[in-house]
């Protein structure tokens, strides 16, 4: 019965913000000087979907599986009145297994920003 | 029919005070700065420069709205809008005081740990469906940064989640009558305003906005209402954090009475206000005394230090709670 306002509050401010950019499209529209893509003064050389650096990814990999055992975390947190010494150490079992591979990537450089892992020939 | 009415009264209630917070932020912010370098700041429209934010607000609405020609225009339209919404629709699970909260909502954290992950979606289509290099680079070091911290701060979320027992943040506070987490969790809170500071890109830690190398990160090509409502969305996770501070750490709306003042009459959200403002003026403040970090520093910060430590903290929590059998 909680979730009910939730979404009534969910629509009213999406309608909220389409309303506000919806606003200030009832001026003039712009000339095509403006609408080229912004590059210090002189026309963009070529498409921005371009190669990025491959650490970005890294860290994204990263942080699903971190985000998992967080996401993992927060049902043994509030019950762990109720699972005692069994569920408290099964939880350490995993949170060990997940720690050495922390390490692991550690020890890799795939958290170090320095240098780049390809340079290192890892 | 009432029940809808009243509903979309509190709603809109919720919305209009909200924004008026966020308007009044920007304007706090610039005087605050102002002062600590001692200018004046906006002085001119209004008693004090106090309708500044409204002038502004103004000025924003009546400016043309550029779309850029190699953008996707659904997604770019989309990212401002949904940087906004979501800025609002998660102080539907605050709590201001005891019951006076939008919906008390048992998996409140949660709701508000969710939120606040889609909120990198946001930038990242901004970035993208700009179709430029310094909103691409911009988005791509916002969510870099954005994902880095949140995993510390959902560790850190943890141990309050195993100090108080429940994940409803009304629950959380009252969890905190004998002793604000502040206090068994001090490395920990540290941990997490910083944290906080990452998260809504602010400075010391607002690389996505470098002026000097990439203009203005993952909202360059935005002009008019499309800025403004990434502003707004901005300001609004700023207050946002802030509160999740008061609530998870500080004690949320519990008093505190120094010097034997406890006969004083008791105003509703007085004390989460104060301790919510307080918050605001550290965020203006770190913003007004610290240098930038460096983007590989940031990383490493997030990675090699906060992730470590909150790990150990969980660990360490959850066992001293088990073994003195202090488990709420």
């Amino acid at each position: 019965m909680e979730l009910a306002p939730i979404g009534f509050y969910v629509v009213i401010s999406l309608l909220l913000s389409l309303i506000l950019i919806g606003v200030s499209f009832l001026g003039a529209g712009s000339g095509p000087e403006k609408v080229s893509a912004y590059e210090c003064g002189f026309d963009p050389f070529d498409d921005a979907r371009n190669r990025f650096e491959i650490r970005f990814y890294l860290v994204s990999i990263l942080f699903i599986i971190f985000d998992l055992e967080v996401t993992f975390f927060f049902p043994w947190a509030i019950s762990l009145k109720w699972i005692d010494l069994f569920g408290f150490w099964s939880m350490i079992v995993f949170f060990l297994i997940l720690t050495i591979g922390f390490f692991y990537e550690w020890r890799q450089g795939a958290l170090d920003w320095h240098s780049s892992p390809i340079d290192r020939g890892a | 029919m009432t029940y809808s009415f009243l509903l979309l009264i509190r709603t809109l209630g919720m919305l209009i005070s909200l924004l008026l917070g966020i308007a009044f932020l920007v304007l706090a912010e610039r005087k605050v700065m102002a002062s600590m370098q001692r200018r004046r700041g906006p002085d001119v429209v209004g008693l004090f420069g106090v309708l500044q934010p409204l002038a502004d607000g103004g000025k924003l609405i009546l400016k043309e709205p550029v779309l850029p020609s190699s953008a996707n225009v659904f997604l770019f339209l989309l990212a401002p809008v949904m940087t906004f919404m979501l800025g609002l629709v998660a102080w539907a699970v605050i709590p201001f005081d005891y019951g006076m909260v939008y919906s008390d909502y048992d998996a409140g954290m949660l709701y508000l740990l969710a939120i606040s992950s889609v909120g990198v979606y946001s930038l990242i289509m901004a970035g993208w469906s700009s179709n430029s290099k310094y909103a691409f680079l911009g988005s791509l070091r916002s969510a870099a940064q954005m994902i880095s911290y949140e995993v510390s701060l959902g560790l850190i979320v943890i141990t309050v989640f195993l100090c108080a027992g429940s994940c409803n943040l009304t629950d959380i506070v009252l969890a905190q009558r004998a002793l604000w987490f502040i206090i068994p969790l001090f490395p920990v809170s540290i941990m997490f305003l910083l944290s906080c500071l990452a998260e809504t890109n602010r400075a010391p830690f607002d690389l996505p906005e470098a002026e000097a190398e990439l203009v203005a990160g993952y909202n360059v090509e935005y002009s008019s209402m499309g800025f403004a409502l990434f502003f707004l969305g901005e300001y609004a996770n700023m207050i946002l954090m802030s509160s999740l501070c008061t609530l998870l750490l500080l004690g949320g709306w519990l008093p505190v009475y120094p010097l034997g003042l406890r006969r004083l009459p008791r105003i509703p959200c007085t004390w989460f206000i104060m301790k919510v403002l307080l918050l605001l003026f550290v965020y203006i403040w770190v913003r007004a005394a610290f240098p930038r970090y460096r983007y590989d520093q940031l990383m490493s910060l997030g990675w090699t230090v906060f992730l470590p430590l909150s790990l150990a903290w969980v660990v360490l929590v959850s066992g001293a709670l088990l073994a003195f059998d202090w488990l709420a």
